[in-house]
């Protein structure tokens, strides 16, 4: 006869190795998205020689920074069930204030905290439409985009060059991370800042567990007595200064202002979101993993240029592609409640 | 159910009354419509005929926007259809026959119709938000308009196709007859039979609907369909109209401006009730809104601050919050209140605590027809 200890012994064990199950079942689509990248690096590597040199890959991040930091401020209104098409319209008004009051002749050193303020202003209008009047977030946002857009025409319909020398010495700094003379840009730097900064409030903070609890179930957050509020009009003020942030470093990599910079680029962003694992219904996913989706993205459009012949459409279908094989492994994945 | 449904095409009326009649201020002739050639010219025709694609590709908007879903893949499947059209008509032997430019027309509006059905396919088999899966097609589908234009701007003389776009039936511009045909269509589809009422008990209440009996999967895909169908004739006419498919730019966001006409016209993104005829006040004012802007001398440039304050405007209307802080100085003096109403400041039809709960209640219970 079995001591009796042995049966819930088992059973706990189940029951543990279940929960270990259950626990990395979330880190799946994450993973995924890393595997996806190494993918693409061994097939650039492979096809092409000096794919894999240290300052290519370094500048992915460097090519994308703006992206990701709109990624980011993109990963907390999706986390919280929200969505926001206002980014890129916000990162271009962000470059045209830039250039403009830089025109003007103010000191670059306030013309930088004008253009946050401007995008930090137009989020949090846009929060607040959301929560105290009930419009749909779709709506509202996109209401943000034209008037972002607008704006930047009102200013000026032409493109506006930068030369101002602190702006220029901003833009060429690097600064070097490996032996042997790879470097990052300083806006790729602020961005991976950015992300570790987002990572760092969305767990380790009251304000980041509540977005995953609102993006759960706004409802029950709202049971359990969470600033609901709060959350949701933070979440939108986040995104509108990450996207003027975004907006700032995309002066410094480009050097210009112009209404139509960033066009489309807020599904760019959703995309990368959607691509690293993040679910659209919110309340689940990861600031890496909206990392790793611009990586990838950027990765496929690295390969693009190694190949030369190819043309540029074809990353619009590869991103298309990703993007439903990567939705279709979340519907395999996500637990039923989520879906 | 006649006098809900009027109310709630009150204010778009007004908002189309008040442009037009600010336009008729501003510019004298506005109202002017002469016949030259054979086909009726002015602004009002105008606005007609260049609103045809956008009308069109709300009408199919409305249906999947009734079904709680969105198209946001319509501007891509836009291009998808000028470039599979402009590419078949080029190749031809002969361009300029109209057997091969109806060939064309219809092979393009299959393509469309097929990606409808694969929108349709994602969001009711595969059960994907809608956003989502129509973002697939949205960022692919550009590409594919690009692929099959070889990344050129596509020309085409075909002196039938342009007819498309340029030709009058009976003095009528057939843009604007191809609308009224398509209108017809779905609302003799819509409101003369129960489908109509299916789409909005689904979108309503999908469980509810699913244990009434209506089979949500079929109904869903050929909403998807319709939208796919609607966007690929829109595409067409707006690829006519210029004579050539552009895979970049042709419809470019005119998701948006589709979805912003749907919701001016009173339909809901959270689903149910729908209104045609808000529909098509929402297209028109949407189109006008832009003529004004040209006729009034405004920078056009700065159209687009002006769309965002009518967005907002309309949103903010709609909301049942704003409307109560509104109206809230106005009620004080009416006739006084039920005392069960004087422990709240709020009036009593709105929640105070949920804007979603505000949002369903906003909808007039339903009526159960026989």
């Amino acid at each position: 006869m079995t001591p009796p200890s042995t049966l819930p012994a088992l059973s706990a064990a189940v029951s543990r190795s279940r929960d270990l199950l259950e626990g990395r079942r979330r880190f799946i689509p994450v993973s995924m998205a890393g595997l996806v990248l190494v993918l693409v690096f061994v097939v650039g590597s492979l096809r092409y020689s000096g794919f894999l040199d240290p300052q290519v890959v370094l500048n992915l991040a460097v090519n994308n920074s703006f992206l990701i930091v709109l990624a980011v401020g993109v990963t907390f209104v999706i986390l919280a069930g929200g969505i926001d098409l206002s980014t890129g319209a916000v990162l271009a008004l962000s470059t045209m204030i830039c250039a403009w009051l830089l025109r003007e002749g103010w000191p670059p050193l306030l013309v930088i905290p004008a253009a946050l303020l401007a995008g930090t202003a137009i989020g949090l209008a846009q929060g607040c439409i959301i929560h105290f009047y009930g419009v749909q977030p779709f709506i509202a946002t996109l209401g943000g985009m034209f008037f972002a857009r607008g704006l930047c025409f009102v200013i000026s319909t032409e493109s506006i060059p930068i030369s101002d020398p602190l702006f220029s010495a901003l833009a060429q700094t690097r600064v070097p991370v490996l032996p042997g003379g790879a470097s990052l840009s300083l806006g790729a730097v602020i961005a991976l800042a950015v992300a570790g900064a987002a990572a760092y409030v969305l767990h380790r903070t009251r304000f980041g567990r509540s977005v995953y609890a609102v993006g759960g179930s706004e409802s029950s957050a709202l049971l359990m007595g969470l600033a609901v509020g709060r959350v949701k009009v933070g979440v939108y003020t986040l995104s509108g200064f990450c996207a003027a942030l975004g907006g700032v470093l995309y002066t410094l990599y480009i050097a210009s202002g112009n209404g139509l910079h960033g066009l489309g680029m807020e599904l760019d962003a959703i995309a990368a979101v959607v691509i690293g694992g993040t679910l659209l219904t919110g309340g689940f996913g990861y600031v890496l993993g909206s990392v790793i989706g611009v990586l990838t993205l950027g990765a496929i459009q690295a390969i693009l240029v190694f190949e030369g012949t190819l043309s540029s459409w074809w990353t619009r279908i590869v991103a298309g592609t990703l993007l439903f094989a990567f939705i279709l492994l979340q519907r395999a994945l996500a637990p039923r409640a989520a879906r | 159910m006649r006098s809900a449904q009027t109310r709630r095409l009150v204010w778009p009326l007004l908002v189309l009354a008040l442009l037009v009649a600010a336009n008729a201020v501003a510019t004298p002739r506005f109202l002017e419509i002469t016949v030259r050639g054979g086909r009726l010219y002015g602004s009002l025709v105008d606005i007609l005929h260049f609103g045809t694609p956008l009308l069109l590709i709300s009408l199919g908007m409305t249906a999947v926007i009734a079904l709680r879903g969105i198209d946001l893949s319509v501007g891509a499947v836009v291009a998808v259809a000028g470039a599979v059209a402009c590419t078949l008509i080029e190749s031809a032997a002969e361009p300029d026959s109209p057997s091969a430019v109806a060939g064309a027309v219809a092979a393009a509006l299959a393509v469309c119709a097929l990606l409808g059905l694969w929108n349709g396919f994602l969001v009711a088999v595969l059960r994907i938000q809608p956003i989502v899966a129509t973002l697939i097609l949205m960022v692919a589908g550009r590409g594919a308009a690009q692929l099959i234009t070889g990344g050129q701007i596509t020309t085409v003389r075909s002196a039938p196709y342009r007819e498309i776009a340029g030709g009058s039936v009976a003095t009528v511009p057939v843009t604007v007859i191809v609308a009224a045909a398509t209108l017809l269509l779905m609302w003799l589809l819509v409101r003369r039979t129960a489908l109509g009422l299916l789409i909005e008990a689904i979108g309503g209440n999908a469980e509810a609907g699913r244990l009434a009996g209506i089979r949500a999967t079929g109904l869903t895909m050929a909403a998807y369909t319709f939208c796919g169908l609607c966007a690929g004739l829109a595409g067409i006419i707006i690829s006519a109209n210029t004579g050539s498919a552009d895979g970049n730019n042709a419809g470019l966001w005119i998701e948006l401006d589709a979805i912003l006409a749907v919701v001016i016209g009173g339909t809901l993104l959270t689903g149910g009730r729908f209104s045609i005829a808000g529909t098509v006040l929402g297209a028109i004012i949407v189109q006008t809104l832009s003529t004004t802007v040209y006729t009034m001398g405004v920078p056009p440039e700065s159209t687009l601050v002006f769309k965002a304050l009518v967005v907002f405007g309309v949103c903010l209307l709609q909301s049942p919050r704003f409307r109560a802080q509104v109206a809230a100085p106005f009620r004080r003096s009416g006739p006084p209140r039920p005392p069960s109403n004087t422990a709240t400041p709020a009036p009593p039809e709105e929640d105070d605590v949920k804007p979603e709960a505000a949002s369903i209640a906003d909808q007039e219970p339903r009526e159960v027809r026989p």
